[in-house]
């Protein structure tokens, strides 16, 4: 048995007792900053796919039109960025890199395959979550920087044509990126059966928790609240 | 010396313009910003050209005069800063400018004054509209001609980072994108640019693009004959040549007229963004959503078993316990 004195839990990580157990994962308030990051981010990619492939430019109409789709992107990629940095600030200790995490990423075909017995014990995150959490961290960053060096609605005269052109490329390949990160995330939430409820009543099962997140739990055991 | 006559500016223009110039319509388009399924063009426009001879020109901006008059634009009043450029740059409410710049010959030791009227080049291979996102708010006519149409511009500044020559400008109010249009109203109803109109030193002239080289070239030869051995005219085929080109007295460094560019060429990172990226990027997309779908039809999914739940309560007992 591995030790739990390392493992990170969170403000309002807890277990309940009963058949089965109730492992309190992530509060109302985590809940809340996730979706508002969640709405933003979708909103993001739409308005942000339209205005770049031609093909897509019919999704500006989910905008209000073309105008208005130039006009509120930016705004969101604001909210984008605040909603996250709470986030960041939440989760930022748990997704540091364990010696776990790289035993857990080599035996990648383990993971996909559904061999979870094979793989070491964990604490709240595991090594794919962490990179999602880091990939995100760093292609918002990038993604607000060159946004705003784009924003010329308010920006345009602090910088001249040639790094503006090079922020809008910058900005579409980390756009992409992200799209595609995004869709490692929800599918990952998908596959993992018992997953969803994590972020819509905030509750896992005790035995999600032990087959996926076991140190996390052994952690929480330790202390359990009724 | 074959000196052409110019068709417009030197006399009162022609109602009938040449053949196949006028007449611009929506079945004279050779490109359509964003848009992929454009029919080809039904016929092909007699290519055009404004023709500027920086050597002829005097400095006396009846061209902005002229320009602001038809195209009704009112650029604001601005404060005397001790420079010649009034205003102090390209507006969207300014299309051209007189761009002043004087330089000490080394060869002479003569000072010049260079005077160059910058306004949009109307490239053959044009920047803003390859930067374009917003279907049909730049066009190429067959003639030459490329044109914004304020109706469909999302106002998003892209054109601005695709073109060579740093000429559109977003309106802050209405946030469309403006720039020269070659009098695209007045050439489809056979009459010149106003600019080339009301220049009184026929400096700036308008015609096909084939009489304006000749004409050049008549200028070239005078200019070299009166010592200026490098004069020449300035129409890039980095960008695919410009429907508005210069006649240069020093035609190998064009950039002391004021930073006109040698080489200009649509940028090469406008390239990727706008060509590699977009098939890239969708392809990715694409691939990942595959992998998940895939995953998900010939994967089992992951789920919780029911002893797992009894390790858990056991856990859990133990610790309460």
């Amino acid at each position: 048995m591995s030790t739990t004195e390392d493992v990170v839990t969170q403000p309002g990580d807890a277990v309940e007792p009963g058949r089965p157990v109730t492992v309190h994962r992530y509060t109302a308030a985590a809940r809340v900053n996730h979706w508002i990051t969640a709405v933003s981010l979708v909103l993001l990619a739409l308005s942000g796919l339209a205005l770049f492939h031609p093909s897509l430019f019919f999704l500006t109409n989910l905008f209000g039109g073309g105008q208005t789709t130039r006009a509120i992107h930016p705004w969101i990629g604001v909210v984008l960025f605040f909603s996250f940095s709470l986030l960041f600030i939440r989760f930022w200790r748990a997704n540091l890199w364990r010696r776990e995490d790289t035993q857990w990423s080599k035996q990648i075909t383990d993971v996909i395959g559904g061999h979870e017995e094979r793989l070491p014990e964990l604490g709240k995150y595991n090594a794919g979550q962490k990179l999602v959490f880091w990939s995100m961290t760093l292609l918002i960053l990038t993604l607000i920087i060159t946004g705003l060096a784009m924003w010329d609605q308010y920006f345009g005269e602090y910088l001249a044509i040639e790094p503006k052109r090079i922020a809008a490329l910058i900005h579409a390949l980390c756009a992409f990126t992200i799209i595609c990160v995004w869709i490692v995330h929800v599918y990952a939430a998908i596959w993992v059966k018992g997953t969803f409820s994590a972020m819509t009543s905030g509750k896992v099962t005790g035995g999600w928790a032990w087959r996926h997140h076991r140190k996390w739990l052994r952690k929480l055991a330790q202390h359990p609240t009724r | 010396m074959a000196y052409v006559t110019p068709h417009t500016a030197s006399a009162n223009p022609p109602t009938k313009g040449p053949a196949a110039v006028g007449d611009m319509n929506e079945g004279d388009l050779i490109r359509r910003s964003a848009t992929s399924n454009l029919p080809a063009p039904t016929r092909q426009l007699e290519p055009v050209a404004k023709l500027i001879d920086v050597s002829k020109c005097i400095g006396c901006k009846a061209c902005q005069s002229a320009c602001i008059e038809w195209n009704d634009t009112k650029p604001g009043v601005e404060h005397n800063v001790g420079v010649y450029e009034n205003p102090h740059d390209l507006t969207p409410d300014m299309y051209t400018l007189m761009r002043f710049s004087e330089w000490i010959n080394p060869e002479t030791d003569n000072l010049e004054w260079l005077i160059r009227k910058d306004g949009c080049m109307h490239c053959a291979d044009p920047g803003c509209l390859k930067a374009c996102p917003a279907p049909g708010a730049i066009v190429q006519y067959s003639n030459g001609i490329v044109d914004f149409v304020h109706e469909n511009c999302i106002g998003c500044g892209y054109c601005v980072k695709g073109c060579p020559f740093n000429i559109p400008r977003i309106s802050k109010d209405e946030h469309k994108a403006h720039k020269c249009t070659l009098c695209s109203d007045r050439v489809a109803v056979g009459q010149g640019p106003a600019c080339a109109k009301a220049c009184p030193t026929h400096a700036i002239m308008f015609g096909t693009k084939e009489d304006m080289k000749k004409h050049a070239a008549g200028r070239i030869a005078d200019l070299k004959a009166r010592g200026y051995s490098n004069a020449g005219l300035y129409d890039p085929q980095g960008v695919g040549g410009t429907h508005v080109m210069y006649v240069l007295h020093h035609n190998d460094k064009p950039n002391i007229y004021s930073n006109l560019p040698a080489d200009p060429k649509i940028s090469p990172i406008v390239n990727v963004w706008k060509g590699a990226t977009k098939v890239v990027g969708l392809a990715a997309i694409g691939l990942a959503a595959a992998a998940g779908v895939l995953h998900g039809i010939f994967g089992n999914p992951n789920r919780v078993h029911e002893e797992e739940e009894a390790q858990a309560e056991q856990l859990v007992d133990r610790g309460v316990h």
